[in-house]
């Protein structure tokens, strides 16, 4: 019994990662309709200005949660200036060109930024300092459950929370709701298409970037390429959920670590990979529009 | 008010509009008619930036706004309910409207209109928490107009409102637009359903293959031969 709760517990956490970096995807998608390969890029980034933050304060001698919060805090901001910022150079020059264009832009932008982070700071695994403390309630379970990993599932949880309360009651959440369904309609009641999609791609990183803190944290590395794996399997999560729902996204994260977790624990753990990808394929083929995919929508 | 002289507008090489030239005073309820595909609708995206005229001039109240991007042009008080409605069938009734007054800060006059259009339209304040996409055609026409009222728009640019609707929704939809011109909006009402849109407008314009072919009072038109013949059916 107990090795089913871990291997629960390892499919919510790895889950919990991939839906924060779905939610970017499928946000993007939504909107504009533009699959971000770069999206794993920006998580990545986001591991390594926490690295950098938390190597500065750890320097100075500041509390281990402190150092993390606060490495949380910047690489969400700095990430999200990423986004904006890719959006601005790569996509929106080219949003009224093919669709295929702005999809070669996403993969060039991807491979870019790995190389960029491999040439900046350095091609090979960094080590990423320890700075979750032991939370005394966890002990009686902390064999199944490390600290770090409830803290991965806590955060997501409340961020997650966070982006449904904002999307459903803002102004601005419903306008990018608006925006999604129908672009130039949002624009006739005085919407802004271009801050709107801006705003998608910054909430979108900073999501993907707090997934990138919150995993180094865990696996104690990082390294310029983890956004490669951790973004195409965020991405089947994205599709799985059904591309372009928010809640889909959440859902398929979590669906997608517990197969993830599950398969690697009963059956083996060679074929990790091979079971997200397999879903993909059985996804596509039988279910395209995805767990929670949209129905047509119908104009009448 | 709105002043459109010598418009052309573009789809790629397709030349929609020729040399349009129209003018809509304060107050009034100013109707295009024409067959389908004569470009009254492109005539309303050029008003409302959603498709930019190639050459020509459209000035609101003396301003220039052909250059405006159409976020910008609503801000001047010119809304659109376009062809189709286009409500967002996944937001509910309520959001639809909160939608309508995204640019407005006065929390008192937003409350002041919603409690108007709530009184046009009964039906909507039963279903505020209905999603847009579960109404009916009529009601989603309804909420259309509401959604552009909670703007609070000094001219109403309508695109066919009568489309797809039941005879008696129809009546009902014209006679609003007379009340909504009434309580103080300008109108500018795109329609295939001639003989209503004459019934209810000032003036109208007649529209073939993307040029203005005739220009009068509405009860002229109505009484005019070859409009009779041509859009009256009779």
């Amino acid at each position: 019994m107990d090795g089913f709760i871990e291997l629960f517990l390892s499919g919510i956490t790895r889950g919990s990662i991939y839906a924060l970096i779905a939610l970017g995807y499928t946000m993007v998608y939504g909107i504009i309709e533009l699959i971000n390969f770069a999206h794993g890029e920006i998580y990545m980034i986001g591991s390594f200005v926490a690295l950098v933050v938390a190597s500065l304060l750890g320097l100075a001698g500041f509390p281990m949660l402190g150092i993390l919060c606060v490495a949380i805090l910047v690489a969400t901001l700095w990430s999200a200036a990423y986004g904006f910022t890719v959006e601005k150079m790569a996509y929106r020059p080219l949003r009224d060109a093919s669709r295929l264009s702005p999809l070669i832009s996403a993969i060039g932008m991807s491979v870019f930024l790995q190389n960029y982070i491999s040439l900046a700071q350095t091609s090979d695994f960094q080590v990423f300092p320890y700075l979750i403390p032991e939370f005394e309630f966890l002990e009686p379970i902390a064999h199944i459950l490390a600290p770090s990993a409830f803290l991965i599932i806590v955060t997501s949880l409340l961020v997650m929370l966070a982006l449904s309360l904002f999307i459903k009651f803002t102004r601005l959440g419903k306008a990018m709701r608006a925006t999604a369904q129908n672009r130039t309609m949002a624009t006739l009641l005085g919407i802004n298409p271009d801050t709107i999609i801006s705003m998608t791609f910054i909430i979108g990183s900073a999501l993907a970037a707090i997934g990138g803190v919150l995993i180094a944290s865990h696996t104690g590395v990082t390294k310029f390429n983890i956004g490669f794996i951790a973004g195409i399997k965020a991405f089947t999560a994205a599709v799985l959920g059904g591309i372009g729902s928010i809640p889909g996204a959440m859902l398929g994260g979590f669906v997608l670590g517990l197969c993830e977790s599950f398969g690697a624990g009963y059956i083996s753990s060679d074929y990790e990979d091979v079971f997200a990808f397999a879903i993909l394929i059985l996804i596509l083929l039988f279910r395209p529009s995805g767990l929670m995919g949209r129905a047509p929508v119908q104009k009448v | 008010m709105l002043e459109i002289s010598g418009v052309d507008t573009y789809y790629g090489s397709i030349q929609a509009l020729h040399n349009i030239s129209l003018h809509i005073g304060e107050g009034e309820i100013v109707t295009l008619i024409g067959a389908n595909g004569a470009g009254k609708t492109t005539t309303l995206m050029t008003i409302c930036g959603v498709v930019p005229p190639h050459s020509g001039s459209i000035r609101f109240e003396g301003k220039p706004i052909h250059y405006m991007p159409a976020n910008q042009v609503v801000r001047l008080g010119i809304c659109q309910v376009p062809e189709g409605r286009l409500i967002f069938p996944q937001l509910t009734v309520m959001e639809n409207l909160d939608l309508g007054a995204y640019l407005r800060k006065d929390k008192a006059g937003v409350a002041e209109d919603l409690a108007y259009i709530f009184e046009l339209f009964p039906i909507l304040a039963e279903r505020r928490n209905q999603s847009g996409g579960t109404l009916s055609g009529g009601e989603q026409q309804m909420l259309a107009i509401s959604r552009a009222l909670m703007a609070r728009p000094r001219l109403l640019l309508l695109d066919e409102p009568s489309l797809g609707l039941a005879p008696i929704i129809i009546s009902q939809i014209f006679e609003i637009i007379k009340q909504v011109n009434q309580h103080g909006t300008t109108i500018f009402l795109v329609e295939q359903n001639a003989n209503q849109a004459l019934k209810v407008a000032d003036r109208g314009y007649v529209m073939e293959n993307g040029r203005i072919t005739m220009e009068d009072k509405a009860e002229n038109l109505l009484a005019n031969e070859a409009v009779r013949k041509a859009y009256l059916g009779i």
